[in-house]
């Protein structure tokens, strides 16, 4: 992979020359929290922000989007409206998140709308320090080597840029005057310096052994129902959550006309109509059941078999959830720990 | 984005509608009609190709999209059969339709029956009310390559002989020496039933001639009928892992990406929705 450097000093400049990539978004402070938005002043890019409210997915799959717009001689694709974006500020765990969505989505009967998305937006990755709710190295999500265009990172008074596609070459050329190829011995022991000390600043207690074994002996366990009693149903830690990717498909039709659009947007199975079948009745009627499928999905395996859990580490869940259901307090109750919800 | 991953994926629409023709349609029952339909485009027609088992997505323009188990066999192409209980807005909005209308259709989907496997194999086939709809599928297909198969068993329980789906051709079979069919009804309102009154599972006493070693039983129908009679079939000895359940699911895109249809790491709409009992044995929410 190449890897070069930047001054810190040059990352407005070099934002700046990447502009005919696309629109650039990257985390701003929305009160005591941070949110992707739309960057019309490069000050307010802050390579140092903590987790976004919503994780990269709202970029490739839009929480509601026309797929279809249907008249009396059938169904057109929309792919809508799909701009180039670079999105700057990206953290190792929300990459793995899109590594696991581009396995949903970009493999066997790949989906259109997130692919045309996927292409036509630039991630640049930032290395980033725990806070007290990131668990990333225990789901092995800590650090990333693909899935994104360019990754910086931290080195002192600089950046360390990998180059991770093509585009991300392109866009290193673009400003190639801004970008140093020489990398010291000196840059690399601060590097792993910086690493080293990286891996002490986890505060999360959480323990993740065997937890899909442990899921498979629990499967009927009454905590369940302890768990299912407290969830309010409000599908806030589906939508907060970067693997999770349901979505509902709904037509819409104009008002006295043979037209209009079938429209996806976000779905959650927390929520109670998600899977009822015909005649009414519904396989996960009980809260408990909707929450095993949730934490099942996220901590035993992902389905579609990809081997591994599916959650990233990313902490949303626990300053998400109004009763503090999440991953570390369900994976506590499992392992036998009382726990207090809210 | 990473090179590799999507840079060589084709860009066809898995979530687009073909248009396609009713040719014909007619009522089984009340409530359950038959549909067939051609796809618009010849070519289309032409190279349709699906398994026993599989299902497709109907769509109805602007009211939406359900999962329908096809009904025909692929062994006479270039038509698809469906039968159509009107249940909700999808359904009865197909009910509105009439012959020459069109309709959005897309797939097949699902994995359907293994039929490489089932070659050479007696099979057990055990249908109830709207478990009509895929089985018929897979009983032409095995009688139209009568010669691949051994004994053949077709059992069909209803309610009542005016909820019996496909009647005329299932009795049609009885006359049939290279099928073994046995229909029945729990009760008969009618008086002028002519086969069998009782439950489904009381004709399995009259299975003789399988070898439950090399049998593959297959069931369909409503969710109380699976727990009885696979109970039956385990008695007959037939091995957990050839007895084949197809299962529903609700079901909003087919491809495995809407997640509606998820049970614990399974796709029902990918990796089933035929299953062995075997892979649903530890999977309380498969059957319940
Ligand atoms: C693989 C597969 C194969 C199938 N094959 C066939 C087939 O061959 N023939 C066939 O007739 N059907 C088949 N089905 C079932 C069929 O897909 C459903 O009946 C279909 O969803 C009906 O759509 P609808 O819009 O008409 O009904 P819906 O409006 O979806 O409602 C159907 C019923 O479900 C209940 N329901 C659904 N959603 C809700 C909700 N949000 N709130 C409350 N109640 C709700 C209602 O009680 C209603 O009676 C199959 C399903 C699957 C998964
Ligand atoms: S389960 Fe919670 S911590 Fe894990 S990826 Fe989802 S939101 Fe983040
Ligand atoms: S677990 Fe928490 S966030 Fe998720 S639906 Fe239940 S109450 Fe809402
Ligand atoms: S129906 Fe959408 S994932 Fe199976």
């Amino acid at each position: 992979m190449r890897v070069l450097k930047l001054r810190k000093k040059d990352l407005k400049k070099m934002l700046e020359k990447i502009s005919s990539f696309g629109e650039l978004w990257a985390p701003v402070k929305k009160g005591d929290k941070f949110a992707f938005q739309k960057i019309d002043n490069l000050n307010d890019v802050d390579p140092n922000a903590g987790r976004t409210i919503l994780p990269l997915k709202k970029f490739m799959v839009p929480p509601r989007f026309s797929m279809f717009r249907y008249d009396k001689d059938g169904y057109h694709e929309q792919l809508g409206e799909v701009t180039d974006r670079v999105v700057f500020g990206a953290h190792a765990c929300d990459i793995n998140g899109l590594l696991i969505l581009d396995k949903v989505f970009a493999e066997e009967f790949s989906d259109p709308y997130y692919i045309e998305r996927r292409k036509r937006t630039a991630i640049i990755g930032v290395s980033c320090v725990p806070d007290e709710f990131c668990f990333c190295k225990e789901t092995n999500t800590d650090t990333v080597d693909e899935g994104y265009d360019l990754f910086f990172s931290e080195l002192g008074d600089d950046f360390l840029v990998w180059v991770g596609s093509s585009k991300g070459d392109d866009m290193v050329r673009a400003a190639e005057e801004l970008f140093d190829e020489n990398i010291s011995v000196k840059d690399i022991q601060k590097f792993i310096e910086w690493k080293k000390w990286r891996e002490t600043q986890f505060k999360m207690d959480i323990d993740l052994t065997a937890m899909p074994d442990i899921f498979e002996l629990k499967i009927d366990d009454k905590v369940w129902e302890k768990i299912g009693e407290k969830c309010l149903a409000c599908g806030s830690c589906s939508m907060v959550c970067p693997t999770c990717n349901c979505f509902n498909v709904t037509d819409t039709v104009a008002l006295g006309k043979m037209e209009g659009t079938r429209d996806r947007c976000w779905d959650a199975c927390t929520l109670h109509e998600y899977s009822l079948v015909a005649g009414g009745h519904n396989f996960r009627g009980s809260r408990a059941d909707r929450m095993k499928l949730w934490y099942t999905h996220k901590l035993q395996a992902f389905i579609g078999e990809f081997g591994k859990p599916s959650c990233v580490g990313c902490g949303r869940c626990i300053t998400t959830c109004p009763v503090d259901i999440n991953v570390k307090t369900v994976a506590k109750t499992l392992r036998g720990e009382e726990v207090y919800f809210k | 984005m990473n090179e590799g991953l999507c840079a060589d994926i084709k860009l066809a629409n898995d979530f687009q509608p073909d248009m396609m023709r009713i040719v014909r349609k007619y009522n089984l029952t009340d409530d359950v009609r038959f549909f067939q339909v051609r796809p618009m485009e010849e070519q289309k027609a032409l190279t349709l190709c699906y398994n026993p088992g599989q299902f497709m997505m109907v769509s109805r323009l602007g009211v939406g999209e359900a999962p329908f188990s096809i009904s025909s066999t692929p062994s006479r192409p270039g038509l698809l059969e469906f039968c159509i209980r009107e249940v909700g807005q999808v359904t009865q909005s197909i009910f509105r339709l009439n012959e020459n209308d069109s309709i959005g259709v897309r797939g097949p989907y699902g994995n359907g029956f293994p039929m490489e496997r089932l070659k050479g194999r007696d099979l057990v086939i055990t249908m109830g009310g709207l478990g009509a709809a895929p089985l018929r599928s897979l009983i032409l297909y095995a009688l139209d390559n009568r010669d691949d198969f051994g004994e053949i068993y077709l059992l069909h329980g209803a309610k009542k002989p005016g909820e019996m789906l496909f009647k005329t051709e299932f009795f049609d079979m009885i006359e049939r020496k290279d099928v073994n069919t046995m229909l029945t009804v729990d009760a008969d309102d009618t008086g002028k039933w002519p086969a069998k009154v009782g439950l489904v599972t009381t004709l399995f006493k009259d299975i003789k001639q399988i070898d439950p070693a090399n049998t593959f039983a297959a069931i369909c129908g409503p969710p109380v009928m699976y727990k009885f009679v696979i109970q039956e079939l385990l008695k007959l000895k037939i091995p957990k892992n050839q007895i084949l359940l197809s299962l529903e699911r609700r079901m909003k895109c087919g491809i495995g990406k809407c997640g509606h249809c998820v049970v614990k790491h399974i796709y029902t709409c990918m990796d089933g929705p035929v299953f062995s009992y075997w892979d649903v044995i530890n999977m309380k929410e498969l059957i319940y």
